[in-house]
């Protein structure tokens, strides 16, 4: 072996980290340039309305407002009124996407109509106040279920709405039914809120008329499909925008999309020939940047007397809401990933995406996999309820056996590719993350705690994640003749340590350290393609990319110092920077190495060696790569306030490999305190007339340090034969069955029948309600 | 509604030990006033209504939420802000060395205002336990960290200090 450096798996420091604690590292906003201009929006203030007329004489005159630009005006610049589909999707219509800016209809509060130049921001928002619109009101869908009646409004006079119905079946779920001994039904209703980074979107144009070219920053999780798109609603070539990306303050989903704001804002710096910038602030977050929001599930159960699943059927009516953006991939995941780690015999579902006059809904962390997860889990309670059987029982006997593996699925994933879950041994997880949480000694402590007049509830849940989406991700690396190592790909941290990762796997090709690398991500001028942030695929699919590239290079390197050192290839070895014959004192630098394959000019490059130290790979994974994440919580209920109170959270996750152990329980860590959020916190609030009424985070309340109990999280290591790093990814795992664990924790806590809780987030007056239903029934 | 430009006010501050003067309106708040006057970007601007914590900072040595207090009011005032927390020579603080040691910083948008609150919290009460540390950070948001590591960065860092 020529290259003696283990630097995958291990927690090496963070390369991040240090700009990051000096307050050196530069997000949007953060972005100087000189003459730069500001931009506000003008906001549609109704949910639903015909937009009649746009008063900006009195604005247009005051102090430092540099232009008042609509739809009219952008016009000019613009190939198309509507930003196109972002995922490649059939069976939708063509006006369904969302406009630059509104000119007719308004169809959400929040909705772009105006874009506002300014000076400066403040100077841009008192404008807004200034100006005047005419509308007349027109009545709104505020909850998707009203909008399916045949009396309804329509959310948009245009079209009906029903978006898309499908269904998803396999198996023969009716005649499972029929003979199954034990059947009940569920109706469950899931809310999961926004995405809420701690950064805002924002996105900052510097138009160069002398190279007839725009350079656009945005906090984005997608530098390549946003210059793609900016580049076709703006008719230009790709090669005359180019986008960047600083460090981006958190996505969660919310910046995987290019929005009307981004293509106002680009349009606008074309328009003015001056650099313009916007910064979302958190009132346009809650009005304006994507949510995940509601779900309805009914579902009939049915399972043998043994508690064994047989099928589960039922429908779904998915909240789209004003329009759609990138596709129905959200509610296609949100039913493919329902059976979850389990063996579910026959299944059909029949989804309905439907229009309300709200904030469009696209994959927000986790990406419509606990809304599946959490009907299995609740139906895997009632089974349990039904038939006097141990919660965690029923579990194990409906766990897909670890012999099984790979376990082929009758489904498929949006890409047509099966789903088949490639590795892993559920119950093996599952019983571990019963001992590390002592299930065993529950009752124990449940009698020590009651001898108090404290109530303890446990509850235990599974689900398991496809990740590593492809078509592909690119990666160039490329050793100047600086001698510095470079990383260069189309993958978008937003902070989970992207960086640090691709970094260690390059190192340990290169025999160098992770700090001796240097990575830059999502610069278009840097790699020409790239998919970016999302579906917890970049250490798997970028990593596997990396990987390919650095080994080339490893090869190029050995190859050039062979034929400098008069030596065979295989006999070298490459560590801390430098190449060398063992037992002689023979050795050359990377810089030498890199410096003697660039060549010189008129003279020969030395044999074998080919021009540069670079290899560019676009790592096409087969299919997803599924890991198993196995939960369990401890919690205490106050029957009298409602108020539940989390004890011990523990996760047993497979992420098939670590490449840097202190990163994969960070992520599981965000993941879990995420759908904390999720099953008691956050509730995205609007009125009967689709008003938003949670608009601040007094009102909207993200989980905070003090409600979080301590979160243990066990690795677990299967690897997959479907990368070459063995890799899945974890940047969502931690989000699935975690709603599902604490309500089921919830009703053992005070004593309600296991799978009555299906309507999430529970806040204390829920659960007072539900205990009040309970008594009464 | 007016159109005659806001009246521009000079605002003296001390920042990590520096004296700036330099001129805003009266609706600067003291975070903006930071980083778009005095171009110190460190700190950060999370939800501009007082909930977030992002933009905390230590104003004589107490910590304010940056998006709620005007410029105008810090006149005259030491400020401190991440950018002030490393050693002259670059040498990180105990406090910044555990938060890399811990794992404590993900996307790093809220790490300045927790950053300055752990800095009032472990100077007031060096003592501080797991609880009084999850308490203490009740008013800073982190959406990616899930707080954990945070607490046992901050814990470290209280038994470093120590």
């Amino acid at each position: 072996m020529p290259v003696g450096k283990t630097v995958i798996g291990r927690s090496v420091p963070r390369l991040e980290d240090s700009a990051l604690l000096r307050g050196e590292a530069r997000f949007l906003d953060d972005l100087r340039v000189p003459g730069v201009l500001h931009a506000a929006f003008l906001r549609s203030p109704v949910a639903h309305a015909r937009l009649r007329s746009i008063d900006a004489d009195t604005a247009r005159i005051m102090p430092g407002i540099v232009a008042i630009l609509t739809l009219e005006d952008l016009r000019p610049l613009l190939s198309a009124d509507r930003i196109p589909l972002q995922f490649r999707n059939t069976g939708l219509g063509e006006d369904i996407t969302p406009f630059v800016l509104a000119s007719d209809e308004l169809l959400f509060v929040g909705e772009t109509i105006a874009i506002i130049v300014a000076e400066s921001r403040a100077e841009a928002e008192d404008a807004i106040d200034a100006m005047d619109i005419e509308f007349e009101e027109l009545a709104p869908v505020a909850d998707v279920r009203d909008g399916l009646v045949d009396t309804a409004p329509r959310a948009c006079t245009e079209r009906a709405n029903v978006y898309r119905d499908f269904e998803l079946a396999y198996g023969d779920t009716e005649a499972a039914v029929a003979r199954a001994a034990c059947t009940f039904s569920l109706s469950i209703k899931q809310h999961r809120g926004a995405a809420h980074p701690m950064e805002g979107r924002g996105i900052l144009a510097v138009p160069d008329t002398l190279r007839d070219h725009l350079q656009v920053w945005s906090s984005t999780q997608l530098s390549h499909e946003a210059r793609f798109f900016l580049s076709r609603m703006l008719g230009l070539e790709e090669s005359q925008i180019d986008v960047a990306v600083p460090e981006v303050g958190g996505g969660f989903g919310a910046k995987y999309l290019v929005y009307p704001e981004e293509i106002a804002v680009a349009a606008a710096a074309l328009h003015l020939k001056r650099p313009v910038k916007w910064v979302e602030d958190r009132r346009e977050h809650f009005l304006s940047a994507i949510q995940e929001r509601d779900q309805y599930w009914t579902v009939d159960v049915a399972a043998d007397a043994d508690g064994r699943l047989q099928a589960i059927r039922g429908d779904m009516v998915h909240d789209a809401g004003a329009y759609i953006p990138q596709g129905i991939n959200l509610a296609y995941n949100a039913a493919t990933a329902l059976p979850g780690p389990y063996v579910l015999p026959a299944y059909r579902l029949a989804v309905t995406v439907g229009a309300t006059n709200k904030v469009p809904t696209i994959p927000v962390r986790g990406a419509g996999y606990p809304e599946g997860t959490f009907v299995m889990e609740r139906a895997l309670d009632g089974i349990a309820d039904r038939l006097g059987l141990e919660r965690a029982e029923v579990r194990r006997r409906n766990l897909i056996p670890g012999d099984r593996m790979p376990y082929a699925t009758p489904m498929s994933s949006r890409s047509g590719a099966a789903i088949v879950y490639d590795s892993g041994d559920f119950p093996a997880m599952f019983a571990q993350a019963l001992d590390a949480i002592d299930y065993a000694g529950f009752e124990t402590r449940r009698a020590a705690a009651a001898a108090e007049g404290r109530h303890l509830g446990i509850g235990v849940g599974c689900g398991i994640k496809g990740t590593g989406r492809g078509p592909y991700e690119s990666a160039t690396v490329r050793i100047g003749r600086s001698g510095q190592i470079n990383v260069f790909t189309g993958a978008m941290p937003m902070g989970q340590g992207v960086k640090t990762a691709l970094a260690q796997i390059c190192a340990e090709q290169l025999g160098v350290d992770a700090t001796n690398v240097r990575v830059v991500c999502g610069d278009t001028t840097t790699i020409p393609l790239g998919l970016g942030g999302f579906a917890s695929r970049q250490t798997v699919v970028a990593g596997s990319s990396v990987l390919r590239a650095a080994e080339d290079v490893r090869d190029q390197i050995l190859m050039a110092a062979a034929s400098l050192l008069e030596a065979e290839p295989t006999q070298l070895d490459l560590r801390e920077g430098m190449v060398g014959l063992p037992g002689t004192n023979r050795r050359v630098s990377l810089r030498d190495v890199a410096e003697a394959a660039a060549g010189s000019p008129g003279y020969a490059l030395p044999t074998g060696v080919k021009p540069g130290l670079e290899a560019s790979v676009n790592f096409m994974p087969d299919g997803l790569t599924y890991g198993m994440g196995a939960h369990a919580v401890e919690l205490e209920v106050d029957p009298d306030t409602g108020l539940v109170t989390l004890l011990r959270y523990v996760v047993v996750n497979d992420c098939g490999r670590a490449i840097n152990p202190k990163l994969v329980i960070g992520q599981l860590h965000g993941g879990v305190v995420h759908a904390i959020g999720n099953a008691l916190f956050e509730f995205m609030g609007y009125d009967a007339q689709a008003q938003p009424t949670t608009t601040t985070f007094a009102e909207y309340l993200l989980p905070t340090a003090p409600g979080i109990p301590s979160i243990d999280v066990r690795i677990a290591e299967y690897p997959t034969a479907s990368n070459p790093l063995g890799v899945k990814g974890v940047g969502e795992a931690g989000c699935l069955p975690v709603a599902a664990a604490i309500m089921s924790a919830v009703e053992h806590a005070v004593g309600l029948r296991p799978a009555t809780l299906c309507s999430v987030p529970l806040a204390p007056p829920d659960l007072i309600h539900a205990m009040g239903q309970a008594r009464g029934a | 509604m007016t159109d005659t430009p806001e009246i521009q006010h000079d605002v003296t501050v001390t920042v990590n030990g520096r004296p700036y003067t330099a001129a805003c309106v009266a609706r600067t708040s003291l975070a903006d006033f930071l980083r778009h006057e005095l171009h110190l970007t460190g700190t950060h601007l999370g939800c501009e209504h007082g909930v977030c914590g992002a933009c905390t900072v230590l104003v004589d040595d107490q910590a304010v939420r940056g998006c709620l207090m005007l410029a105008v009011q810090a006149n005259g005032a030491e400020v401190r802000t991440i950018e002030g927390l490393a050693a002259e020579d670059g040498r990180l603080s105990a406090l910044q060395r555990a938060f890399s040691d811990h794992h404590a910083v993900q996307c790093g948008f809220c790490t300045p205002g927790i950053l300055m609150t752990l800095v009032e919290v472990l100077r007031d009460t060096p003592d501080i336990d797991e609880r009084g540390i999850r308490e203490a950070l009740s008013g800073n948001l982190c959406r990616c960290t899930g707080y954990q590591n945070i607490v046992d960065a901050a814990l470290a860092a209280a038994n470093a200090i120590r």
